[in-house]
């Protein structure tokens, strides 16, 4: 389904983007902000988005709405629109960050593989510390079980041939505090 | 317990509507009537059972997320080695910082690892001073260096 919707979205972007005025500055940060909040559930919620940040009444403030996520996501601004989940409310307790000691030379070809697993849902490079923390690559694997999550882990290990690389599975164990719209 | 049964009382529109939606929203006049069609449900009935699993905290809500980096933003994931007795103590120290945007324990001996969200750069390093401070212990400080993949999907 979504393969029709971005064909129809490219084809139309060009004359839509110069028949529709582009939001100004002060526009543009208060639909940011309130979109951060989430979209309304109401059957046209981009029309109650525009006239909430105060865009004068006429028949193309929905479209101005529209036009300006849509770039916002060419952009790379928005790096997902959708709904965000609460995963241990859905059951997915088991919440597992393995992180990879893995030589400098061939980190960015195994960060590859890691990353076509379906299982793995975060893929991060990120600084050794020595000598305390030795570890160069991080993945998060979520699931409902650790033991399920073990095996899987296991599963990739042996199919990707990395049962020679150090490496170190942090399972949490409580969330003190989750919040915020943001990727980093 | 709770959480179980959380997942097992999800009706079958429910689980559609998570797994659908968690790909990504339709960005068109009537999104939830687009849903609608695809799960086979009226756009009433799509509403409707999105504002009961936001109201029964399942779903956060709906929408952007949105890119640190391009909001001229800055981030970093750190870490705490804190002794059990303290960690109550800790943990409140930490939070205590409006930056921190998650915190989880784990079982490691850096049992605290948390987001730092900051404006800039900057800010960051003042951040990770003010909590060494503050806490009295070394942070470990591991910013992302390059981004692999991200997309996170939990299907129900």
């Amino acid at each position: 389904m979504s393969l029709s919707i971005n064909l129809a979205t490219s084809k139309q972007k060009k004359t839509q983007v110069t028949i529709f005025p582009a939001l100004n500055a002060e526009q543009q940060a208060k639909l940011r902000g309130l979109l951060e909040q989430g979209l309304p559930t109401c059957s046209r919620p981009y029309l109650a988005l525009a006239r909430k940040i105060g865009l004068a009444e006429s028949p193309f403030i929905e479209q101005q709405v529209i036009e300006q996520i849509k770039l916002w996501q060419q952009q790379g601004l928005i790096r997902r629109f959708g709904l965000v989940v609460k995963h241990r409310k859905l059951g997915f307790n088991a919440n597992a960050m393995v992180v990879w000691n893995i030589a400098d030379t061939a980190v960015d070809g195994i960060a590859k593989q890691l990353s076509q697993c379906p299982e793995v849902s975060l893929c991060y490079r990120r600084p050794r510390r020595l000598p305390d923390w030795p570890y160069n690559l991080f993945c998060m694997i979520h699931g409902i079980e650790r033991a399920k999550v073990i095996s899987q882990l296991q599963a990739i290990t042996e199919r990707l041939n990395l049962s020679h690389i150090e490496k170190n599975v942090l399972f949490s164990t409580r969330a003190f505090k989750q919040q915020g719209a943001r990727y980093g | 317990m709770n959480k179980t049964a959380t997942l097992a009382e999800l009706s079958s529109l429910d689980r559609k509507l998570i797994n659908l939606l968690q790909r990504g929203l339709p960005i068109c006049e009537q999104p939830f009537a687009q849903i609608a069609t695809e799960v086979d449900a009226s756009e009433q009935e799509v509403i409707a059972a999105l504002n009961k699993l936001m109201s029964e905290k399942v779903l956060t809500r709906f929408g952007p997320m949105y890119d640190a980096a391009c909001l001229g933003g800055a981030f970093t994931l750190a870490a705490l080695s804190v002794p059990e007795q303290d960690f109550e103590q800790v943990t409140e120290q930490v939070n205590s910082f409006e930056q921190i945007a998650h915190n989880y324990r784990r079982d490691h001996l850096y049992n605290m690892w948390f987001v730092i969200a900051t404006e800039s750069e900057q800010e960051i390093d003042q951040v990770v001073n003010a909590i060494e401070k503050k806490t009295g212990l070394t942070v470990l400080n591991v910013p992302k260096l390059e981004e692999f993949y991200v997309g996170l999907y939990l299907p129900v």
